[in-house]
């Protein structure tokens, strides 16, 4: 029984605190989906022998011949096809390539001719350029091509440049944002329209406590929010962490503090839950899409490049790498954290000064 | 700290400074003249109720008073103080609010929502005390959104108090509730009073304004129609006494009015509303009237009149001149 009168701040963020545990809900969506998000995505591109080159050789005199030549491979399979199947396998993407003969003009079918072959494929994918390459190589090889360099193939794993490993500190990034935006945002939009800012309006409770609590809130959330990644990256995928413990906290409660910013800007006038449900998609999808948490962003075009990287769910998915996979001290990415340092100084800024508490 | 507190309060009542000032004031929401120029003045210790229809702008009133909403024209002096200034937040350390229909948090205990309301005042009761006020004991421990509507209305009541103020506002506290839940509420503000604290309250049950309040202004269409206490205004109609009756059938007009007593007649779907000076002299001239019309009494009740009878004359009466 506490009968001592606490400080508003930090009642407020008590109260903040059990209500979120006390939703469900919120603990489903903040703990165990990005959990499950991790594990699925984490087994979907585990790290596993190369993909076998599937190809499909056109039906014909020759078909025989040069599946027998592609057999030297051991990372080729080859299925031998008519054309309209091996075209509608091609196009399921259940083949990479489909190796054809080239009947030009007066070429007789029964002429076994390897010399005059057909590759159909497509170039977007990258396997069916491996397939084009690895097979054109192992026919040439096949029918007596000398190779004229010797080359030792020496293979290195490293630990950090694996998908995973890129994957963790970017779900991180992305469930702060979420847990963030959400829940701030909602949180004050739901006491709009309970009518609940208003009660609280009409105390002598200081306005910016109330508003701090919920950072405070969620700089006490964030702990477990990033520990659960973390701990599951390195229990179940062996995702080394080289960074500091400090530097990681650092990171994540700035990357914390703007998108609670953030979310509090959305919420600061929103009179429904579905306003504000539309302006915080409005505002997370191009950053789930572009900011690098599944993929490099370095894939978008060049000129966009700086627009991505100012993105706060850019610098910090970058900075969070940075310190988890790469060790990287805090100076060295002076960059990201002003980018989010900026973010959440504007949004704080803007979200006191147009706060609507009725 | 207790002391202190002795002491302003003690002084508020010395230097005669009225809980609540105002001096016509007006708000308007684009062209609705919500409140259309309001003088009022309650004196320290006294409960006022606001009585009205829906949309009478007690509620809009309610909030000018408490700071919560801007005027467009008039001055708002509360416990000596104006809103807008910096004395704001020490004034609201002073007075306590209980609005229409807020949620509170619904994940919250009692007990939890109690401490943190406590947490924003300098001073006030414990939270032991004030749930012991709110007759909340059994309930505690129950997050809020387990709470029946009656638990909810003294729980809102108890975060007002948990500051042990002033001033207190509450906007229609007891509506939607059940007649013992209602009574409970009515206990719980009239111990405030007793304590000698001071209650602005809105209403639209003219039993809780007459039980509760001191003076009661009603309230329609933004303007005061009448202030007084509940049995100045009953003696204001100039009748004391209603008859109330249905026939099996038709009378004809004009005979009712013209019988000696009889101040007004209504004439309604339920029946006929006399309001008459005295029920001895009128009822018997009455009861010959409807044999005399070989008429049968269908239902006959009479009573006293009532603050709903001085409401009801009144806000028709306003919706009569508006025509």
């Amino acid at each position: 029984m506490r009968d001592k009168v606490m400080h508003p701040l930090i009642e407020l963020t008590i109260a903040r605190i059990k209500e979120t545990i006390r939703e469900p809900d919120t603990l489903f969506w903040v703990f165990v989906f990005p959990i499950l998000l991790a594990v699925a995505l984490g087994i979907a591109f585990r790290e596993k022998p190369a993909d076998k080159i599937l190809i499909a050789i056109e039906s014909s005199m020759s078909a025989e011949k040069i599946s027998k030549l592609l057999s030297f491979s051991k990372d080729m399979e080859t299925t031998i096809l008519d054309a309209g199947e091996a075209n509608e396998q091609l196009r399921k993407g259940k083949v990479d390539l489909i190796i054809g003969i080239d009947r030009g003009i007066g070429a007789q079918e029964k002429e076994i001719v390897p010399g005059n072959m057909v590759f159909t494929y497509d170039p977007t994918r990258s396997n069916s350029e491996i397939a084009r390459m690895a097979s054109r190589d192992a026919i040439e090889r096949g029918l007596g091509r000398k190779d004229t360099v010797s080359i030792r193939d020496n293979i290195v794993a490293t630990p950090g440049s694996r998908y995973i490993d890129f994957l963790i500190p970017g779900m991180i990034g992305m469930n702060l944002m979420g847990s963030g935006m959400w829940g701030v945002g909602f949180a004050v939009v739901l006491a709009r329209t309970r009518r609940l800012l208003k009660r609280l309006a009409a105390t002598p409770m200081r306005r910016s406590h109330y508003l701090l609590g919920f950072m405070l809130s969620r700089m006490i959330f964030l702990v477990p929010e990033v520990a659960v990644l973390v701990v599951l990256g390195w229990i179940i995928f062996d995702v080394k962490f080289f960074g500091s413990i400090a530097d990681m906290v650092i990171v994540s409660a700035l990357g914390s503090m703007t998108f609670a910013g953030l979310g509090l800007l959305v919420a600061s006038r929103s009179k429904t839950i579905e306003a504000a449900s539309g302006w915080m998609n409005f505002i997370m999808m191009p950053m789930y899409i572009l900011s690098g948490s599944f993929f490099s962003y370095e894939r978008f075009p060049a000129f966009a490049i700086p627009i991505i990287r100012a993105l706060p769910l850019t610098a910090l998915n970058d900075a969070l790498r940075a310190v988890m996979n790469d060790g990287t001290p805090l100076y060295s990415i002076w960059l990201e954290l002003a980018v989010l340092t900026i973010w959440s100084i504007l949004s704080f800024g803007v979200a006191l000064k147009i706060f609507k508490w009725q | 700290m207790e002391k202190i507190k002795k002491e302003i309060r003690g002084q508020s009542i010395k230097s005669d400074v009225p809980a609540i000032r105002c001096r016509g004031v007006k708000k308007y929401f684009q062209a609705v003249h919500a409140v259309d120029g309001i003088d009022l003045d309650v004196r320290v210790g006294e409960c006022f109720g606001l009585l009205g229809p829906n949309g009478a702008g007690k509620t809009t009133l309610v909030e000018i008073l408490e700071g919560l909403t801007h005027t467009n024209a008039g001055t708002v002096e509360i416990l000596g103080h104006h809103w807008g200034s910096r004395d704001d937040h020490a004034l609201r350390d002073r007075i306590a609010v209980q609005l229409q229909e807020t949620q509170l948090a619904d994940k919250l205990t009692v007990e939890e929502t109690l401490r943190l309301f406590r947490s924003f005042f300098s001073r006030g009761r414990t939270v032991d005390q004030v749930i012991s006020l709110g007759n909340l004991e059994e309930k505690r421990r129950e997050r809020v959104h387990k709470l029946s509507g009656g638990t909810k209305q003294r729980l809102a009541l108890a975060c007002a108090l948990v500051s042990d103020p002033e001033l207190l506002f509450l906007d229609e506290p007891t509506t939607g509730l059940d007649p013992q839940a209602r009574s409970k509420v009515w206990d719980v503000v009239e111990g405030f009073k007793v304590a000698g604290g001071t209650v602005m309250l809105t209403t639209h049950y003219m039993e809780e304004a007459a039980r509760l309040c001191n003076r009661v202004a009603i309230m329609d269409h933004g303007k005061f129609l009448a202030v007084g206490t509940p049995a100045d205004l009953v003696a204001s109609l100039g009748v004391r006494e209603v008859i109330e009756f249905r026939l099996m059938g038709e009378l004809a007009p004009g005979l009712l009015e013209g019988l000696p007593g009889v101040k007004t007649v209504d004439k309604k779907k339920e029946g006929y509303i006399l309001k008459v000076l005295s029920i001895d002299a009128v009822l018997p001239a009455l009861l010959a009237v409807i044999e005399k019309q070989q008429l049968k009494l269908d239902q006959l009740v009479t009573r006293q009149v009532t603050l709903e009878d001085v409401f009801m004359s009144m806000t028709v009466g306003a919706l009569h001149d508006e025509r």
